[in-house]
């Protein structure tokens, strides 16, 4: 038995046999293949192959026309090595004649020659032993890439082990057979993270390099609430694991049948509980949990997939898909929110990244002074907004001028589309999100220049108090439960009632069902949390009166340290719905 | 003419850095062109010269001293266009091929 700790992302348990996809480093998972699909195989390798070579020539081209054919020269030769005849021969007789995979095959011919390379003397030539490293690795990525496809395509319950999932890979689980993963790398606010708790799949990200002591078929725990990913484990702890899962899946049952009814309290106060999603197709869970509609479409995903920038009719194309999944309630859509350092390579040269990320140009900041890339989102927007309940919402809004150059940018796509005679809405909802403390602060002003608040709690805590919840050494300061993060969500929602401007909470903490009667006892009446987390929050919803939620929010008021306000919650909600204190 | 005509020519690396990449993807690009075998003699080894992976590691660095040899119905022809390449010592574009790919 071996236990490994990394980051917990998404709760609750699962045990099954390991699914491990090659890292980086191009751990061959198999060296052999059944005699009856040598054919196929060779097929496959001739198909990442041809892969190869085209991906070789793109960089060739580009490197010619940027650098000079002498460069594009590099890439020529790599192309014409993965062509040759010779080369592929060599590999393909080992597939037929050896039955050895093509991962095996491929990496056992181009090391060969490698080495022999090395083996000259001279030091130049020892040198162009990583043109053919590259190239294994090149095939090497083709191969395992075309295999990590087989994750929709699987057969039976596995836990899948990866040195990384991009958000697409996680979209893509087949939750039927997937029943939890956990990657070597990746934080808390990563996109797959984010994903996993969508799909609600147990899972634990940044566990460091693990996958060399895992051999596929493995049993595997994740323990997605303590973030521990237990290889082999003993008979005690699977017992005991087993047992937990029980109660969780029960407890899941006991949750479902939530779905169709409303978020009131006991006393009959409607609390409109929206998702907050990623994806398009995670609609579906929120409507099955019942939610009143999309409290946050983050819209990041559009930017990150393809590395290049998305057009207009992909935004459009997303946005109503999501409508159409979710007739008649209302979406907000977020504006791009992504640091200039998180940009795909392809895109980087738009994009001047900044040394100090968290502070620099990112989110509204990076689009404002983007402007074509920001009116192609916005005009996306204004379209959809004819087709359906399309808000708009800015992230990381600062100062007012800032609020306003972002309405007048609105503004003048309106125009702009007005004049092409396309069909918008210039009417639409303009919200912002309140998360620096400067606009929480001024709550006041803002309120009088926009029609709703969110407030992202994920980015104000971390900003409050400057503090990186991802950095182990300092993470200890993050807490949702700071009474400094507390009374800056007073602050807004007093604000947004004085103007009569709608106020909601997203982020973590409105879908921690530990701080459901602080926010509502805050006079909260929306919240917006991630679709997994929907039927507990109606849960702790349905269980309190908005006497007690009141009482709750005001006692609160007395704690002046996180931890102290943090176990009070506790005790609360122990009180009224003990099954959702974990 | 006969198909099986053979031609040959003795050529000198003059490459600082010696056979190494961008010239031998010069070589396997010409003689691709052809439909005449090309093969390459470096002392008692042989390689073909439409084969990027024979041509890396033969390893033929500066000064050493190769046999040209085409076969085919445009041996000739063959031979001259990789034959021009020793001669200019692969330059393209007034570029030296050693002046890149040297690090």
């Amino acid at each position: 038995m071996e236990i490994r700790r990394g980051i917990a992302v998404s709760p609750g348990v699962a045990i099954g046999p390991a699914l491990v996809f090659g890292s980086e480093g191009f751990r061959i998972p198999q060296k052999l293949v059944a005699v009856d699909i040598v054919e196929s195989e060779i097929h496959r390798f001739h198909g990442a192959l041809a892969a190869s070579v085209k991906e070789i020539g793109l960089h060739e081209e580009l490197a010619s026309a940027r650098l000079g054919k002498q460069y594009g020269a590099i890439f020529a030769a790599h192309r014409q090595l993965a062509q040759d005849p010779k080369l592929s021969g060599e590999i393909e007789l080992l597939i037929r004649e050896n039955f050895y995979t093509p991962e095996y095959a491929s990496s056992k011919v181009l090391r060969q020659h490698a080495r022999t390379l090395q083996g000259l003397g001279d030091r130049y030539f020892a040198e162009r032993a990583n043109d053919l490293f590259d190239l294994e690795k090149r095939i090497l990525r083709h191969l395992l890439g075309e295999r990590r496809e087989e994750l929709t395509q699987l057969t039976s319950p596995v836990i899948v082990l990866a040195h990384n999932l991009t958000p697409s890979e996680t979209a893509n689980l087949d939750k039927q057979f997937v029943l939890g993963f956990s990657t070597e790398v990746g934080g808390k606010s990563s996109h797959t993270a984010i994903l996993a708790g969508a799909l609600g799949l147990p899972a634990v990200v940044g566990v460091g390099s693990f996958l060399s002591d895992v051999s596929g078929g493995d049993t595997i725990i994740i323990d997605g609430h303590d973030g521990l990913v237990i290889i082999d484990p003993d008979e005690d702890t699977l017992q005991r694991y087993k047992v937990a899962q029980f109660r969780q899946s029960s407890t899941a049952i006991r949750l479902k049948s939530l779905g169709p009814l409303k978020a009131e309290t006991r006393d009959g106060v409607e609390v409109k509980l929206f998702g907050n999603i990623e994806f398009p197709s995670e609609v579906e869970h929120c409507v099955q949990c019942g939610a009143a509609g999309i409290g946050l479409y983050r819209t990041e995903f559009l930017y990150l997939e393809g590395g290049l920038e998305p057009t207009e009719e992909q935004h459009y194309e997303a946005y109503t898909r999501v409508l159409r999944n979710f007739p008649g309630c209302p979406v907000v859509i977020r504006t791009l929110d992504l640091g200039a350092e998180k940009f795909p390579q392809s895109m980087q040269q738009v994009i001047e990244a900044s040394p100090n990320p968290t502070l620099g140009l990112r989110s509204l900041r990076l689009t404002l002074q983007n402007l074509p890339m920001f009116k192609k989102q916005l005009r996306a927007i204004l379209r959809a907004a004819a087709v359906g309940d399309v808000r708009v919402m800015f992230p990381l809004v600062s100062t007012l001028l800032e609020l306003r150059q972002a309405k007048w940018i609105l503004a003048d796509v309106g125009e702009d589309l007005q004049e092409e005679g396309i069909e918008h809405n210039p009417r639409l909802k303009v919200g912002m999100m309140v998360e620096v403390p400067s606009a929480a602060i001024l709550a006041e002003e803002f309120s009088r220049e926009v029609d709703f608040f969110s407030i992202g709690t994920n980015d104000l805590i971390q900003y409050t108090l400057a503090v990186d919840r991802a950095n182990p050494a300092v993470s200890h300061l993050y807490s949702s439960a700071d009474p400094s993060v507390c009374r800056l969500i007073r602050l807004v929602v007093s604000a947004a009632a004085r103007q009569n401007v709608s106020v909601s909470v997203c982020g973590q903490m409105s879908s921690d069902p530990l701080f459901t009667a602080l926010l509502v006892g805050m006079g909260l009446r929306e919240l917006s949390v991630s679709p997994n987390a929907i039927l507990e929050v109606k849960q702790a919803i349905r269980s309190m009166t908005i006497g007690q939620a009141k009482e709750i929010a005001s006692r609160s008021e007395m704690f002046d340290v996180a931890r102290d306000l943090e176990s009070y919650l506790r005790g609360e909600l122990s009180k009224f719905s003990p099954e959702l204190v974990d | 003419m006969n198909e099986k005509q053979t031609y040959s020519k003795d050529v000198v690396v003059e490459l600082k850095n010696g056979l190494h990449l961008s010239p031998s993807v010069q070589i396997v690009q010409t003689a691709q062109g052809f439909r005449a075998k090309l093969a390459i003699h470096k002392g008692d080894r042989v390689v073909d010269g439409k084969s990027m992976l024979d041509l890396m590691t033969l390893a033929a660095e500066h000064g050493t001293r190769l046999r040209l040899e085409a076969t085919g119905d445009d041996a000739q022809a063959a031979l001259d266009a990789i034959g021009a390449l020793f001669d200019r010592n692969f330059v393209i574009d007034g570029v030296s091929a050693d002046r890149v790919l040297v690090d």
